[in-house]
């Protein structure tokens, strides 16, 4: 069981890149167009536009995508136990986020730049608004999920609201909300990748949709694809590790098999 | 003289849109007595228990323990459930030591912990060895609620409660989901802890032979609406040959007409 658990190692992450970069290299000599230039120009150009502004436009995005998902997290977690925990409370708001839950966020973008105006805290604001639904939702059905008999016992050791909030609470949403994130991550960095597109001169989206595509810079747009992919793939990771380091997917695991 | 351990006056006790389970029902239970109550399901005996634990309020009436009305849950007691409550993200060893953790968290205020000062972490770690031995589960201590056996996650439960010292112990259904052989196991364990610490216990059980093996006293609720408690004595409970005697049959059969009494008075 445990071996399943450790989910990908460093050598299939190898073997997979491997992979992925031969399929290009065959798709590029086949398709053979300016628009698909085979990793071996664009590989050496991203090592070497790394240490540079490529470097400082991957670090906007990382910047902004932590700062949205340490916004999310501060906000939608408490209030997603307090729904779980009160069910007054969550009858009256869970109608509302049955129904705002579905809406892409991604439309309000403009609405945001009238309303928090042109700046960073925009699309931060935007990213934050997205992952937070993806938390306060998973957050609210696992506080819910905890059984009576659970709650009861360990009141029955003295414990009150603070500490079922930290004993029982608290360690119960932790992997609730690192799988929301994990899910959530990769539509983050899409809504980053729109929201990038303007009114900013930093960031993987303005570099790949402004600074290279538009004057026909094809390897160096792909060098900014590859940098958002490991991003992307980055951020996955990283939440998985939090994941696996705290025994967390373990736990999950071994609670659902029943002697 | 030393008060009852519990004492009921008077508890009139319902649940929103249903007819009242308890209504002016009164009940004493002695110190250093081991009580089971029996009854078919809906009649109250998870609710009393309960009560008794200060998790539900009363709607009328007065519910004492140890000489102090019950406001709260009230930290000397011990409740062991049939959900063994575990924390599924906790090692035995971590379970066992939730609630001196929650004592620290609080401090002695009373009302979370006892008001005594906490016993200090050399104290504490000789009380969980020791009750972990005594369940026979000390060589699980590493392991999750989710590695265990039921039998197993039910003696960890128990250890929990027992290394807070309780002076009383409430058990809801605790053997009910075990196998058979586990549970009379487990029986055996419970009656040698009572033969040995002499704890007031309270055990509430479906199971008529279960309600004879722990209980010196059975309490019998019924579905309908419970007045005058119907008690009966039970003095060979806890008697480790009980179970091939003729007395247990005996008073099994004796406990099992009475249910089924009460039940066609009900159909009637």
């Amino acid at each position: 069981m445990n071996e399943r658990n450790r989910g990908t190692s460093p050598m299939d992450t190898l073997l997979g890149s491997l992979a992925l970069i031969l399929l290009w290299q065959i798709a590029a000599i086949i398709l053979n167009r300016p628009i698909l230039p085979p990793p071996t120009v664009v590989v050496p150009l991203f090592i070497q536009a790394i240490p540079g502004d490529l470097g400082r436009h991957l670090l906007a995005s990382t910047a902004r995508v932590l700062t949205a998902i340490s916004l999310a997290v501060i906000t939608a977690a408490p209030l997603g136990l307090a729904l779980g925990q009160l069910p007054r409370l969550d009858r009256i708001a869970s109608p509302l986020i049955a129904i705002i839950y579905p809406i892409p966020k991604i439309i309000f973008l403009p609405v945001i730049y009238v309303l928090i105006g042109i700046s960073d805290l925009s699309k931060i604001t935007l990213i934050a608004i997205i992952i937070f639904f993806q938390i306060l939702v998973v957050v609210r059905d696992e506080a819910k999920g905890l059984r009576y008999e659970l709650i009861a016992s360990v009141r029955s050791l003295g414990a009150g609201r603070r500490a079922l909030f930290r004993y029982v609470y608290l360690p119960a949403s932790i992997p609730a909300v690192l799988t929301a994130l994990r899910v959530s991550v990769g539509t983050a960095v899409a809504v980053l990748f729109i929201a990038e597109q303007s009114l900013t001169s930093w960031g993987l989206g303005y570099y790949i949709g402004v600074e290279t595509y538009q004057v026909l810079m094809y390897p160096e747009m792909y060098t900014g694809i590859m940098a958002m992919g490991l991003l992307g793939g980055g951020l996955y990771a990283l939440i998985h590790a939090i994941e696996v380091r705290y025994k967390i997917v373990g736990c999950i695991l071994c609670t659902e098999i029943r002697a | 003289m030393i008060p009852p351990m519990i004492e009921i006056d008077g508890l009139h006790f319902s649940y929103r849109g249903l007819g009242p389970i308890f209504k002016a029902f009164s009940l004493t239970i002695k110190n250093g007595a081991a009580w089971s109550i029996i009854g078919p399901s809906g009649c109250g005996k998870t609710t009393l228990l309960y009560l008794i634990a200060g998790l539900n309020r009363p709607e009328r009436g007065t519910i004492r323990v140890a000489d102090v009305p019950m406001e709260r849950p009230r930290p000397r007691i011990g409740l062991v459930l049939q959900d063994h409550g575990l924390l599924p993200w906790a090692t035995v060893e971590e379970n066992t030591a939730l609630g001196f953790k929650i004592r620290k968290f609080y401090g002695p205020d009373g009302t979370h912990s006892p008001q005594e000062p906490p016993k200090g972490a050399v104290a504490e770690k000789a009380l969980m060895n020791h009750w972990l031995s005594w369940l026979g589960i000390d060589h699980l201590k590493g392991k999750y609620p989710g590695q265990l056996s039921r039998g197993q996650r039910q003696r960890a439960a128990i250890a929990r409660t027992l290394v807070l010292e309780p002076d009383l112990l409430l058990m809801d259904e605790p053997f009910s989901a075990l196998d058979a052989p586990i549970r009379e196991e487990l029986q055996r364990v419970m009656n040698r802890f009572h033969r040995e610490t002499k704890l007031t216990s309270v055990t509430v059980t479906h199971d008529i032979e279960e309600a004879v093996v722990l209980g010196e006293k059975i309490l019998v609720l019924s579905d309908t609406v419970n007045t005058a408690p119907t008690i009966i004595d039970n003095p060979h409970a806890g008697d480790p040959e009980l179970r091939k005697s003729e007395k247990f049959i005996h008073q099994c059969d004796h406990l099992r007409s009475l249910l089924e009494n009460r039940h066609k008075k009900e159909d009637a």
